[in-house]
């Protein structure tokens, strides 16, 4: 037996296993129809999440590339104060994110290729569930119940094929969905212990070193402004001083 | 013959081509069941193609079941062999 047979097989198991429920053929249609009804909202609600988990990607994405000139930027202080152990370490940082941007842009496309898969199944799904709905109202005035059995069957089959198809989408979306949620926070957890702001109140060692070098930077600076304003508003004086 | 593609749609077959996926059916279960996965999603994904490429699609609110399915070609190994198993991947629809 080939995996098409199997294939076959496994999903007939599956809607049969569905509509067991009822024995009333009527029952029958409606419990079918109804979860129907349950399984489009579930591809709607979906493809929600995968356009939410996309954009907090796409979110991401902008903050890592926001980070990158920054680490940049400490590893030149750290070096400009002779300590290329800490620039080290920011530029250990920055090819980390370089390397996160990159497995971003490739879970962005995967997500973008399960909106499309999920949008094409709530598409055939919801056109089959209404050509059902019409079926399923004729069925039940216009047949007796021993041809109903028959009819029912088929319009079952036809459509159970597709909720199952379906339902499958649905749960390997989601599965993706959540990986990538999973990896969503881990990222954000580098960004937010990585941006130069928290260096004072987050914990690591290093987060505080580098802190203190940015710190120097900035005494230097000031005191070099200072000077230089000073000897500017003194020089006049001496000058001053020297024509009397 | 009507050929649902997991993920793709149905799809109505004639002659030759009929044949030709039932070959490449042998070559994808034989490929499952050497545990190649990369030779598996190939002949998964000729399969899904020969059947795009030679069938005629099937209106969306046609309701005529299937005489066979190709399996998604997308799945892990470990996946694919779950789908097989007694276990499953479809998840049931809760009442």
């Amino acid at each position: 037996m080939g995996l098409m047979s199997r294939t076959s097989a496994i999903v007939r198991a599956w809607y049969s296993k569905l509509l067991d429920r009822a024995e009333d053929p009527a029952v029958t249609l409606d419990y079918s129809y109804e979860r129907q009804l349950e399984l489009l909202q579930n591809v709607k609600k979906g493809i929600a999440d995968v356009v939410t988990a996309k954009k907090r990607l796409e979110l991401q994405t902008k903050k890592l590339e926001t980070e990158l000139p920054k680490l940049d930027e400490q590893a030149r202080q750290a070096l400009a104060a002779n300590r290329e152990d800490l620039a080290r370490a920011a530029l250990e940082r920055k090819a980390f994110a370089q390397q996160q941007l990159q497995g971003l842009d490739q879970q962005i496309e995967d997500l973008e290729a399960q909106q499309e898969k999920l949008a094409a199944s709530e598409k055939r799904l919801s056109a089959k569930v209404e050509a059902f709905r019409t079926q399923k109202e004729t069925i039940k005035a216009q047949y007796s119940a021993a041809e109903a059995q028959v009819k029912i069957g088929e319009a079952a089959t036809g459509i159970g094929e597709e909720m199952a198809d379906t339902g499958l989408a649905i749960s390997r979306a989601q599965d993706k969905t959540e990986q990538m949620q999973a990896r969503a926070a881990a990222v954000d957890e580098l960004v937010e212990s990585g941006t130069l702001e928290d260096y004072t109140s987050s914990g690591t060692q290093l987060d505080r070193e580098l802190a203190q070098v940015s710190a120097q930077n900035q005494v230097d600076a000031d005191l070099a402004r200072l000077k230089g304003e000073l000897a500017a508003s003194g020089q006049p004086k001496e000058l001053e001083k020297e024509t009397k | 013959m009507i050929v649902r593609v997991m993920g793709v749609g149905q799809f109505r077959l004639e002659g030759d081509a009929v044949s030709r996926l039932n070959e490449l059916d042998d070559r994808a279960q034989e490929a499952l069941d050497r545990e190649d996965e990369a030779e598996l999603d190939r002949y998964l994904d000729e399969m899904a193609a020969l059947v795009r490429r030679d069938g005629e699609p099937l209106a969306d609110d046609d309701l005529s079941a299937s005489e066979a399915i190709v399996p998604p070609s997308d799945m892990t190994l470990e996946e694919t062999k779950q789908f097989f198993s007694d276990e499953g991947l479809i998840p049931d629809i809760q009442q």
